[in-house]
């Protein structure tokens, strides 16, 4: 079976966030971009199914700027098969990125789609539902495992208070959480052969979508910084201080 | 305006964060009605008419509900929420299920965990693991909204008398099953509204040692919850986590053991009113954020904490 998995650039989960000072977003100018944590995981996901024999092939999509073609080859590298660049530079949002995602499946017609549950930026946790209900398909959200069984696939879901399984009519959406798997690093004959891969380039007219973000943002700061405190000598001082100081216990 | 707040429980109690949720509602203004979705919920509809201020309360009580399958509740919010010029739920796992659906398809945009309200159409809330706070202002018809619930004070769950009213209509979308849950089973409060939190990281080098967490705990009455590092080591379970990624807390007190405070973990605690961290490395990070740190063994000062407290 074909399984699509989208993966979007983002900041590097390491770079420190600095909010521009004139309050319009973050700054992004120079810093380091990598895929999504969340979407490595999904391409991981898919990876380990064509290694079980269950998927057939991997075709991966990213949208944004020139510069996510990295993150499409980084995803060849770690075994997808080829790969689908919608291209824009304009922000898109989370419908406007499910309905794009929709009409890549229309034409690609998967049994699975993978995303990343979240993206580390907006941390919007939309896309693979609104997806979902766009295609009238089920969805697996917050996945810790995934077994695809027949025309089924049963997805165990990380939930407030321990573990869910739902079983999903294929095609399906899942997205992932963080105990899914542990992603692969690409090797280097692996990262050689992806630069040999299908890429396609496409746009969003392209594929009859017009993006018309229903969100502005008006303003980005800083959080309020909370100070450090006081370091207390011994647990005695530290209950001491919590009784009658800070009067919480 | 009027509002539809769809009610976060477990078929037998209301969740407290529904107060918080129908808090966010009365600081947009408007009449605030609820939805109660699920199986056998009769009772969780009787404590959502007491809430104070809201207005009325509608249920929809079938099977196809009792799982709360986004694919199922997605189709019945989108019925039951037209008419209404806001639909809003808690950021817990459920509403971050079927609410982006609803968004979907009424072909709106969602405003997640919002923070703060500031008008009508516009919101605050956190992005890039709360290291920036945006304000976004919608201009769709209907908003779509999940709402942080320690970021809103609950309502009282007493003082409304709203009136109950059934929802016959029952949407299956047949794409969904249950199969099976595991539940952590625990007389501790919810980590999600719990007064008080201990936390334990990757310095607690195993889930046994866990225990010591749950004896300070139990003199406390407070709940327990985890840093990533330590779910990902399979110290203790996943809905343990506090982070970015997992629970948002904001307790009176927050006790962060053995955590070296990763900024993943600090977006989950740090609207706690007083933090203490106890680390045997003093350049840790959560250090910054505590109000009172304590630079000591952590396999000293748990036993010796809880012994102090039960003096």
């Amino acid at each position: 079976m074909k399984v699509l998995v989208a993966v979007k650039r983002v900041i590097d989960y390491n770079v420190k966030v600095r909010v521009k000072p004139d309050n319009t977003g973050v700054d992004l100018a120079n810093v380091k971009m990598a895929m999504n944590p969340f979407c490595e995981i999904a391409v991981e996901e898919a990876v380990r199914l064509k290694e079980k024999g269950v998927a057939t092939e991997i075709v991966v999509v990213s949208i944004g700027p020139k510069a996510a073609q990295e993150q499409i080859r980084t995803a060849l590298a770690l075994g997808a098969d080829r790969g689908i660049h919608i291209e824009t530079e304009e922000e898109v949002q989370s419908l406007e990125a499910a309905k794009l995602l929709k009409s890549v499946v229309e034409k690609e017609e998967p049994k699975l789609v993978i995303l990343g549950k979240q993206s580390i930026d907006s941390d919007n946790n939309q896309t693979g539902q609104m997806l979902a209900a766009l295609t009238g398909m089920g969805q697996g959200t917050f996945a810790s495992e995934v077994v695809v069984d027949g025309e089924k696939v049963n997805v165990t879901r990380e939930v407030d208070g321990g573990l869910m399984t739902v079983s999903l009519n294929l095609p399906a959406v899942v997205t992932t959480d963080l105990r899914l798997n542990e992603p692969r690093y690409a090797s280097l004959p692996n990262i050689m052969k992806a630069k040999k891969k299908p890429l396609e380039a496409i746009s969003p007219a392209d594929l009859g979508v017009e993006i018309a973000p229903r969100l502005s943002t008006l303003k980005v700061e800083a959080p309020a910084a909370r100070q450090a405190g006081i370091k207390v000598a011994d647990v005695a001082e530290l209950v001491d201080k919590l009784k009658n100081e800070a009067k919480v216990i | 305006m009027s509002i539809l707040v769809i009610a976060e429980h477990d078929n037998s109690s209301l969740k407290q964060a529904t107060q918080s949720v129908v808090a966010a509602a009365k600081a947009i203004g408007g009449d605030v009605d609820v939805l109660v979705a699920g199986e056998n919920c009769g009772g969780v509809a009787e404590a959502a008419a007491k809430v104070d201020g809201v207005n009325k309360v509608l249920v929809a009580d079938n099977a196809a509900y009792g799982h709360f399958l986004a694919e199922n509740l997605s189709e019945l919010v989108a019925e039951a929420g037209k008419g209404y010029s806001h639909i809003l739920a808690a950021a817990g796992t459920t509403g971050k299920d079927f609410m982006p659906r609803v968004a979907a398809l009424l072909d709106v945009a969602q405003i997640s965990d919002i923070i703060r309200v500031e008008s009508e159409d516009t919101f605050v809330r956190p992005i890039y693991a709360g290291n920036a706070i945006a304000t976004v202002k919608s201009s769709d018809s209907v908003k779509v909204i999940t709402v942080r619930p320690t970021a809103f004070d609950a309502v009282p769950a007493e003082g409304g008398s709203a009136a109950v009213e059934a929802l016959d209509t029952v949407k299956d979308a047949g794409l969904s099953s249950f199969v099976g849950e595991e539940k952590a089973e625990s007389d501790r409060p919810d980590l999600a509204s719990a007064g008080i939190v201990i936390s334990g990281g990757r310095g607690m080098q195993n889930g046994d040692n866990f225990k010591m967490l749950e004896e300070v705990a139990d003199v406390l009455g407070a709940a327990v919850g985890a840093s990533r590092a330590a779910v990902d080591a399979g110290f203790v379970p996943n809905d343990m986590q506090v982070g970015q990624t997992g629970k948002i807390v904001a307790p009176q007190l927050y006790i962060a053991v053995g955590i070296s405070g990763a900024i993943q973990h600090l977006a989950g605690m740090s609207d706690s009113k007083v933090i203490v961290a106890i680390n045997k490395d003093e350049e840790a990070p959560i250090f910054q954020v505590a109000d009172y740190g304590l630079v000591a063994d952590l396999f000293e000062a748990v036993p010796q904490l809880k012994e102090e407290l039960q003096k």
